[in-house]
């Protein structure tokens, strides 16, 4: 193992090297072209054996990645906000074909009133694309999780493409130490590429065809429970990592100081550190505050998130999603899960359009939340920071 | 491998089945059928949103031989380039062939196509163009031809059916720089077994793009299919031709130019053609056929209005069913 101080992108092309992934399209976009950059440095360098392959768009980054993983060859490429929607066509081809691609996603903001800087308004609406997603809080998971998320979507059991999403900026452009794993430790952990069906003419098949009503519920049935099946594959990846590496993240979900907490804040991405952070100031104060880090919003821990807040008051939900006319996604999903539980839920947007997010944004988000703990009405859905009047 | 310079040495078995869904004398799936049968069974089948989808493959049946895939309408060059790149990983040497319409060659393909042809990747693109998005019920593409009627370019009071003339896409597609670029013509069989086997045996990107024609969207009649591509070729409305590492050259030439008129009159997509728009249309011709033959047309055709002759049936396929 060596420590290397790296951003977050190049974190994630050193796990896509170490991963030995063997065609990699890719196209240029902020804040995700180191990725790609950095990647074709390894492979003109002879350090990485793939191919890479400059596509001229992202929907054709997709497209080559679908034919290529369907060609039978571990396959990964990165993108980010517009690229990511220019693929969405794709995203549903590569799901319901049952390609374990891996796909980095640095999150940003997406849309006119353009930025480049971090939100998850790109990649949280895909959510319904049958990807896995996993979102991730410094470069050391980023690293970690490439790695994993193949191991997890080439599961016989799941057979579906992944998406490591990291804030953009936040994560991919700044600088950390990072442990770099030894290729032997990778390659116990991951084996080679086995799949299932292959575009091969010596065993012929047809991927895709046309789908008529007779069998098309079944094969959205059977993508279900693919994902379902995910809950458990992504347990036993993380074990068997941390087993390797001492690098455990939790899984689905990662629990901070909730055993005892009566209220508790549940959020994506690199948020979760400040917040972690505003948990024990809290608790220093003597408030029974507790951090639920949501790795995963598919699959969606629904069940293990019932069972981790049964003995919470209050529960407020962080999106870092412009969310219009009402609530976030996270909320959507958190509140969902929890129907029926008698926890106050509330929605916290912050963050918006790369926004810094302070450790007092969070204490005002913490303050909300065990107001609503205590019984006191509050907002709904409250949008932090904002300049500006509320009512 | 046996070379194949005639129809006799074409191999015997389909990879593209019969029992497929095309209708009675579809041209694509001829034309379809005729390359798949010439590649062989070491190959891989890449197919974008087209009537071939539709006709080739409906779970849980396939008329395809060969490894088939299918996703969606614009990414037959991206699609193409990533099974490449797979099977080149994997040590098999197999032809990857994607088989796409004009609609997604000419139009909303034309990026990926341009990407795989700049990157030179080592494919084949087949454009099976039957002039109009027929899957979808006869829409215009970039490759119907002046005058054509279709739904979107409806005869109507003020305007009779398409205004602009047929794009050049094995010009833009040679213009890359590939080392293989060839129109075909089903009625021309010496001549396309001849351009399908060049494009087996070369390396690189290849593009061939194949007149099809479309009994319901050309409105013809089943059996007249062939012969409509021959007169097509005679009138100058199809040129015969390949370029090979950029040098052009013309594969067949008719001994004389066949007024336009002995095509249009064949199919209803014409029909309401005025003597004016046929003039239009034969000058166009004309001027085409210079730029390719390098000579002006030899017998200058005369210009015939407009007839009246009806159709035996409109080009419904399902006609006598």
């Amino acid at each position: 193992m060596a420590v290397k101080t790296i951003t977050g992108d190049q974190a994630v092309a050193y796990g896509a090297m170490l991963a030995r992934a063997e065609v990699v399209p890719g196209f240029p976009i902020t804040p995700q072209t180191v990725i790609i950059e950095q990647i074709s440095e390894f492979i003109n360098d002879g350090l990485m054996d793939a191919d890479f392959i400059p596509a001229e768009s992202e929907h054709s980054v997709m497209s080559v990645a679908v034919g290529a993983s369907a060609g039978g060859v571990r396959t990964f490429t990165a993108t980010s906000s517009q690229g990511l929607a220019l693929m969405y066509e794709m995203l549903f081809a590569a799901a319901p074909t049952r390609l374990p691609v891996v796909m980095a996603v640095a999150n940003r903001s997406l849309g006119a009133a353009s930025g480049i800087w971090t939100e998850h308004n790109d990649s949280v609406p895909v959510r319904e694309s049958g990807w896995l997603q996993v979102y991730v809080e410094d470069n050391q998971e980023a690293l970690d999780m490439i790695i994993q998320a193949f191991r997890i979507a080439e599961d016989r059991r799941v057979m579906l493409p992944i998406m490591v999403c990291l804030d953009g900026f936040i994560l991919s452009h700044v600088v950390e130490g990072v442990d770099i794993p030894e290729q032997a430790v990778v390659d116990r952990f991951l084996p080679r590429f086995a799949p299932v069906n292959v575009l091969d003419p010596r065993d012929p098949i047809m991927m895709n065809p046309v789908t008529p009503p007779e069998f098309a519920t079944e094969l959205r049935y059977q993508q279900d429970r693919a994902v379902e099946a995910a809950r458990t594959v992504i347990g036993e990846a993380d074990e068997e990592f941390a087993a390797l590496t001492g690098r455990r993240y939790g899984g689905l979900f990662e629990a901070y100081r909730l055993e005892d907490a009566e209220f508790a804040l549940i959020g994506l991405g690199t948020w979760a550190g400040i917040a972690r952070e505003v948990v024990d100031q809290l608790r220093a104060e003597g408030k029974k505050a507790g951090l639920i880090k949501l790795r995963y919003m598919r699959p969606f821990p629904g069940q293990e998130l019932r069972q981790a807040t049964l003995n919470l008051k209050a529960l407020g939900t962080f999106d870092r999603s412009a969310a219009f006319n009402g609530y976030g996604p996270v909320f959507t999903e958190v509140r969902n899960a929890l129907y029926g539980s008698g926890i106050t839920v509330t929605d916290h947007l912050a963050g918006i359009g790369g926004r810094d997010i302070t450790a007092e944004m969070v204490r005002d988000m913490y303050g909300l939340v065990e107001r609503s703990a205590r019984g006191e009405k509050v907002r709904d859905c409250t949008w932090h920071a904002l300049r500006g009047e509320m009512e | 491998m046996t070379r194949m310079t005639s129809m006799k040495d074409v191999p015997r078995e389909d990879m593209l089945t019969h029992g497929h869904g095309a209708c009675p004398g579809c041209g694509y799936a001829a034309t379809a059928k005729n390359i798949a049968k010439m590649l062989g069974p070491n190959t891989v089948v890449y197919v974008p949103a087209s009537c071939l989808v539709v006709f080739g493959a409906l779970y849980p049946y396939s008329s395809w031989k060969t490894p088939y895939m299918f996703t969606a309408f614009e990414n037959t060059g991206a699609v193409t380039t990533g099974i490449k790149a797979a099977l080149r990983r994997r040590h098999l040497d197999a032809t990857v062939v994607g088989m796409a319409g004009d609609g997604g060659t000419f139009d909303i393909g034309l990026q990926a196509l341009s990407g795989a042809a700049e990157r030179n990747e080592d494919v084949i693109y087949v454009c099976l163009d039957n002039e109009a998005f027929m899957n979808t019920g006869i829409q215009r593409s970039s490759a119907t031809p002046f005058g054509a009627w279709t739904t979107t370019t409806p005869v109507g009071l003020e305007v009779k059916g398409n205004r602009r003339f047929k794009k050049d896409i094995a010009r833009i597609v040679a213009d890359h720089d590939v080392p293989y670029v060839a129109t075909l013509s089903v009625a021309h069989f010496t001549d396309f077994v001849r351009k399908v086997q060049k494009a087996k045996e070369v390396r690189g990107f290849r593009f061939l793009h194949c007149l099809t024609p479309c009994i319901p969207g050309w409105r013809i009649e089943p059996s007249k299919g062939v012969s409509i591509n021959r007169l097509a070729v005679d009138t100058g409305m199809w040129t015969l031709y390949e370029v090979e590492n950029g040098v052009p050259k013309v594969t067949y030439k008719p001994k004389a130019m066949t007024p336009v008129t002995e095509y249009l009159k064949l199919q209803g997509r014409f029909k309401h053609m005025s003597e004016a728009d046929v003039r239009q249309l034969q000058a166009w011709l004309c001027a085409k056929w210079r730029a390719h033959y390098g000579e002006e047309a030899p017998s200058p055709p005369c210009v015939m209005p407009g007839h009246e002759e009806v159709l035996a049936h409109d080009g419904d396929p399902l006609y006598g069913i």
